[in-house]
């Protein structure tokens, strides 16, 4: 089982390390621990309710966990206190799963909402910096319409440009394809990949949609029973691993599976 | 031996005890909020408008119509002891010292408090608070002093509207319909009501209901459960908790300050 301390030698921007979290009365993870490599497009998989959305907030500090440790470029932010919690975030863009755009502003208020909160911009440079953003997820020419004008899908899309609008570190995705049309999925799928590639922007996505995250994942991350098996594609694919297996036959809704039984172990 | 029933005395106790510790939490969270720069004035101003402008139209109307059954009920009984031009008087009085800091504070609980719990806690169902943390901007600056804010500025104003509303509709029953001497009216009215002591303390009232109203809409839809049913407790609660808390503060000002 694949542990932030097994893997020392990755460059781990992000690492959970023992963490126990309930919600309620359901325990979501027994000592959960893993880690999201700096620089590398990570997909955090498991079936509903395996506590993929959760990850994420608890990663954005959003939830503190009961015990265990959540570092984030090298800080705890189990132990930080709220004020360097807020400094933290300036680096890092969460798209949420229905987008949490305020609904009381225009795309483009959203969109620029970071900026004008955090930056000394004038108003043409953040102009700019919104148009640039719309377009790269599609949307272009919809800054004065509200979200309630726009799709779900679009909503969504709108979100990632304001995740991406400050260039944070890292980025925190959940289930930025659900809803979306074939061309959007590629269209999101590769700018992802870009924000990863010529930006070097950590990317911690959280997605049901397997073919595009075997295409764009350098890493996985299966959440099942609380806990996280973590590894490369072909690693996990090739573990063997029957709730792997199991998970990867369910998503792929019958259709010929490339995994091998067997041989190697997910690390 | 341990009963079941002081068990759930000593848990209901130590709940309140919870609740009402969070709240002073978090009422000093906005007072903190409101004297510490970046002062959110945009957003005060759309709250105020939200608050203040679209109930217009509602504390108008009400208040030209409780001045005008005030009107009529008292001059029926004033007509009984030749009293009649006292008129002014009554509806003045009853409706600076009481009837206007208090109907007003109920008539803006259902229009604007409750719309305010229910928007905040529509934003906590839909994460946009959460998306606001995430974006390090504190929803408790951006969303709730603000809000909060307004309600506590704009309380006294609707008051004086809905006071001066109701001394017209006093005055249109009285006098144009129950033929009371217009002069009458409005010394009897002049000479009644003291400045500092009847109108400061309907603004007192007005700006402590303010200040309740704001407190609990916002901490009602700033706590509520993430979900629909959430949505609709806090706006429930909002409107139960705030009439409650301010027919009894009217009291206990009333009691304590004689206003």
């Amino acid at each position: 089982m694949g542990t932030a301390i097994a893997e020392g030698a990755l460059d781990f921007q992000v690492a959970l390390d023992g963490v126990d979290l309930t919600l309620g009365d359901r325990s979501i993870f027994r000592s959960l621990s893993c880690g999201f490599p700096r620089g590398q497009i990570s997909i955090v998989l498991g079936g509903s309710g395996a506590g993929k959305s959760t990850i994420l907030r608890l990663i954005g500090g959003l939830l503190r966990p009961e015990s265990g440790a959540v570092r984030v470029a090298g800080l705890d932010i189990t132990e930080i206190p709220e004020r360097e919690l807020y400094q933290l975030r300036m680096r890092i863009g969460m798209l949420f799963q229905g987008g949490a755009l305020l609904d009381s502003m225009t795309v483009y208020e959203n969109v620029s909402l970071p900026l004008r909160e955090h930056t000394d911009l004038g108003e043409d440079a953040i102009a700019e910096a919104v148009r640039e953003r719309l377009a790269a997820v599609g949307l272009p020419g919809t800054e004065a319409l509200y979200p309630r004008q726009l799709s779900g899908g679009m909503v969504r899309r709108a979100a990632l440009a304001r995740a991406i609008v400050r260039d944070p570190e890292l980025v925190l995705v959940d289930e930025p394809f659900s809803g979306l049309d074939p061309i959007n999925v590629r269209r999101i799928e590769a700018l992802m990949v870009d924000l990863n590639r010529q930006r070097g922007i950590t990317l911690i996505v959280t997605s049901h949609h397997l073919a595009s995250s075997l295409r764009m994942g350098h890493r996985l991350v299966f959440l099942t029973d609380g806990q996280a098996i973590s590894g490369e594609p072909a690693e996990l694919l090739a573990s063997g691993d029957p709730r792997i297996v199991e998970f990867l036959r369910a998503e792929q809704d019958g259709h010929a599976l490339p995994v091998a039984a067997g041989s190697g172990s997910a690390s | 031996m341990r009963s079941p029933a002081i068990e759930a005395v000593g848990f209901r106790t130590v709940a309140g005890i919870e609740q009402l510790g969070r709240l002073a939490l978090f009422v000093g969270q906005v007072a903190l909020r409101c004297v510490r720069p970046p002062f959110r004035s945009r957003r005060l101003v759309g709250e105020i408008y939200d608050v203040g402008v679209l109930s217009l139209a509602v504390i108008c109307l009400s208040g030209a119509t409780v001045g005008a059954v005030l009107a009529l009920q008292g001059y029926t009984t004033l007509a009984r002891f030749g009293a009649e031009g006292s008129l002014g008087a009554v509806v003045g009085l009853s409706l600076v010292r009481e009837l206007g800091p208090v109907l007003t504070a109920l008539l803006v609980t259902g229009r604007a408090g409750s719309a305010m719990a229910a928007g905040i806690a529509s934003m906590v169902t839909t994460e946009q608070l959460d998306g606001l943390r995430m974006m390090s901007v504190d929803p408790m600056a951006f969303v709730v002093t603000p809000k909060a804010l307004a309600m506590v500025l704009v309380m006294p104003l609707l008051n004086g509207l809905f006071i001066v509303f109701a001394i017209f509709g006093g005055y249109l029953v009285g006098v144009e319909l129950l033929g009371v001497d217009g002069g009458q009216y409005l010394t009897s009215l002049e000479s009644s009501i003291d400045l500092g002591d009847d109108v400061a303390g309907s603004f007192v009232k007005a700006i402590t209901f303010g200040s309740l109203v704001g407190f609990i809409a916002t901490y009602r839809g700033y706590f509520s459960e993430a979900t629909a049913a959430g949505v609709s407790a806090a706006t429930t609660g909002t409107v139960v908790v705030s009439s409650v808390a301010i027919l009894i503060s009217d009291y206990v000002i009333t009691a304590l300050w004689g206003v």
